[in-house]
């Protein structure tokens, strides 16, 4: 099951490598992190989403992630009601022709066009991560070039 | 005030009076300041040596032990020493040099990325780079490795900033936001506790090294004799209940007692204080306690419910709510036939072995305690020589037995005498040790003789790396691989560094060569040589239910 963790951290060196060192300890792969700072200079928000098979040890995870000293709350929106958005930039392939066809795409989507060069797009898109998966499908139809993407940030 | 000057100031204030530790390039700066300060500083001959004396002296006084090393190979050789304390949830401050600040990242001289290192094995770690923050640093380090669950906290000080100025500034309280242990159990948790306890009929309190830490001897005994509910330890427990009373099980576990086990197999309420179930405890999970109810009182909500599944769990002080379940409890039910059946257990299955032969190592332990009378500090080594020591010396009160439970590290027991001893100067320290694991730090019979720290070490030498020829004897048809040792002659070994030796072949030499270790002011080594191929029983074999042991006579 795919959790989404949200860490308030102190600002400081090496909290990220604590709290990383928790997951990789246990052989889990953090599938996508977000880490910023907030209002408060001396905080930092860190968003998690993991992969885990076994509660048991997402459950152990996320009591070793309290017992950090650097570690101020952390929040566990899997099972409650959130927004969560991710952002990609994504190069495709691009002639005047298909214009009207991708602006048609897009306009279902929160995404633009915000690049078009010699016969590359830079497409940008913010969405929840079920619209973006269906969004990068359909353009794959184009011919990605290029993909980036930043972690999941969330809300409640 | 230098850097160096403000780190010696800060320990003072923190009331420390000792020092374990071996000086090198990057701590030049501190151990100048030191050789002007009261703080008495123990050199050893390894800084895993320095590290697990410090970790002796916390266990045998309650004090938070500190050890120093130099950056690079220095820190490094702490880490076994750190992950010992870690494991143990053990107080520890270790210091470490740095290169300086802005070599750092560079692959300098003697340069090892300590705090990325010891992440792991450490409740918190720091890496000063402003000489104005070491004095909060280590009033938090201080905070941090005592309180809540304690253990090891490293501060990693590079050489420029113990030379750097700055003024004293010493914090009159520090905050830490993300740090805030519970000391006090919720009170419906208790009530819902103290409600199983009066309606259970067959209770057994099942006591770790919270126990000790906590300072709960007095309350885990006053609830026991209320509730006449046996008492059985971890290996981490032991000298938390006194060994001798009659509700007393001894240690549980893969080598506990039968009656221990089979008291935990046949409870409907089973207390655990100060303990965190483990593999070694429990044997085979699905097949622990199946009767009983479970109460697990820990102050690391961590260790609640990670083996086992727990109906009620409170989380605190064990000091703290043992008090609170002693004010609730009003009513027990009568526990006699229980207790009957926990005795027949006891005569049916006693710890037991076969004399005749070489010396039995077994003899040596009793030898040990009744030479002692039961009030030595006894550490030791990890092994067949550590469980023997664990079922035959009984333990009568907290701090008195220091053993490495979670990281089993050999080479432990000795150093940690000698931290002991200097902890407790006025007691009688024996460190039981294997010919194996006393050749793993055997370096700090120096740190003895120079420093005057008399320890006696019992050498129980069988020529065998011994449990894990056990261990390939039962379950690897005795194909002995590489545990078949050679060993130096101990007592020439001994008297080369200045301290003595003595050597028992014969039973009838083992209780004289006691008596003359213990008159020796010297520290001794004796090289007593046991029965080579003697097992430890009774014994579960690894992923068994712990009702399923094997050997012995139990």
């Amino acid at each position: 099951m795919r959790h989404t963790i949200s860490v308030l951290v102190e600002n400081k060196f090496g909290v990220l490598a604590r709290v990383a060192g928790l997951f990789s300890a246990r052989g889990y792969n953090i599938s996508s992190l977000a880490v910023s700072d907030t209002l408060d200079p001396t905080v930092s928000y860190m968003t998690i989403v993991v992969e885990a098979e076994d509660e048991k040890v997402l459950e152990q995870i996320k009591k070793q992630l309290n017992k950090l000293i650097d570690v101020i709350t952390i929040t566990d929106f899997t099972k409650k009601e959130h927004i969560n958005r991710e952002l990609i930039l994504v190069k495709v392939n691009y002639s005047p022709k298909d214009k009207a066809r991708l602006e048609g795409i897009l306009s279902k989507y929160i995404a633009k066009i915000i690049q078009h060069k010699g016969d590359t797009a830079i497409i940008e898109a913010v969405d929840e991560q079920e619209k973006i998966k269906e969004l990068l499908e359909v353009l794959s139809r184009f011919g990605i070039k290029e993909l980036v993407r930043t972690g999941r940030v969330v809300i409640a | 005030m230098t850097g160096a000057q403000i780190l010696i100031e800060s320990l003072k204030r923190e009331g420390v009076e000792v020092m374990f530790g071996y000086p090198g390039g990057s701590v030049l700066p501190i151990f100048d300041s030191l050789y002007d300060s009261d703080i008495r500083f123990i050199l050893t001959r390894h800084e895993q040596g320095a590290a697990h004396a410090a970790d002796g002296y916390t266990r045998a006084t309650g004090k938070t032990g500190v050890c120093i090393a130099t950056s690079g190979p220095g820190a490094t050789n702490l880490t076994t020493g750190i992950a010992n304390a870690y494991m143990d949830s053990i107080p520890l401050i270790a210091i470490t040099g740095q290169v300086k600040t802005f070599l750092i990242g560079n692959d300098a001289f003697q340069e090892a990325d300590i705090t990325g290192v010891t992440r792991p094995i450490t409740k918190h770690n720091y890496l000063v780079k402003d000489v104005k923050d070491l004095a909060r640093i280590i009033k938090e380090a201080f905070h941090i490795a005592s309180t809540g669950r304690p253990g090891p906290v490293l501060v990693d000080i590079p050489v420029d900033v113990q030379q750097y100025e700055a003024d004293f500034v010493w914090p009159e309280e520090i905050v830490v936001r993300g740090y805030k242990p519970t000391y006090f159990g919720h009170p419906g948790q208790i009530k819902k506790a103290a409600k199983l306890i009066t309606a259970c009929k067959r209770p057994l309190i099942y006591a770790g090294g919270g126990i000790i830490t906590s300072g709960a001897h007095k309350e885990l005994k006053d609830l026991a004799e209320r509730i006449k509910a046996p008492v059985t330890m971890t290996l981490m427990g032991l000298g938390g209940f006194p060994g001798t009373h009659e509700l007393s099980l001894g240690m549980l576990g893969m080598h506990g007692t039968a009656y221990a086990n089979h008291a935990i197999m046949d409870a409907d309420l089973i207390i655990a204080v100060g303990a965190r179930f483990d593999d070694r405890v429990t044997g085979r999970l699905d097949a622990f306690a199946p009767l009983a109810k479970i109460i697990h009182i820990d102050i690391d909500p961590a260790s609640i419910s990670k083996n086992v599944r727990v109906d009620v769990p409170i989380v605190g002080d064990a000091k703290n709510i043992l008090g609170q379940l002693l004010e609730e409890i009003k009513q027990v039910s009568d526990m006699s036939d229980w207790l009957k059946t926990i005795e027949s257990w006891k005569k049916k299955y006693p710890l037991a072995y076969k004399d005749g032969g070489k010396i039995k190592p077994q003899y040596i332990i009793e030898q040990i305690y009744e030479a002692t009378k039961g009030e030595a500090i006894i550490t030791t080594e990890v092994g067949q020589n550590q469980m023997w020591a664990c079922q035959w010396y009984k333990y009568g009160y907290p701090r008195t037995f220091i053993s490495s439970g979670g990281l089993g590290t050999m080479g432990f027991g000795f150093p940690a005498a000698i931290g002991a001893k200097v902890g407790c100067p006025e007691k009688i320290v024996f460190d039981i040790a294997g010919d194996g694991s006393i050749q793993m730090n055997i370096q700090e019979l120096a740190t003895c003789v120079s420093n005057k720290i008399n320890i006696k070490v019992a050498i129980l030498n069988n020529g065998y790396l011994g449990m894990v020829r056990q261990w390939q004897e039962l379950f690897y048809k005795k194909r002995y691989s590489y545990t078949r040792i050679y060993n130096p002659d101990f007592v020439k070994l001994a008297e080369s560094y200045g301290a003595a030796g003595l050597r028992v072949t014969k039973k009838e030499e083992v209780r004289p060569a006691i008596e003359k270790a213990i008159a020796i002011d010297n520290t001794v080594f004796i090289d007593f040589h046991i029965e080579p191929e003697e097992n430890v029983y009774p014994m579960v074999p690894a992923g068994e239910a712990i009702n399923r042991m094997i050997g012995g006579m139990a």
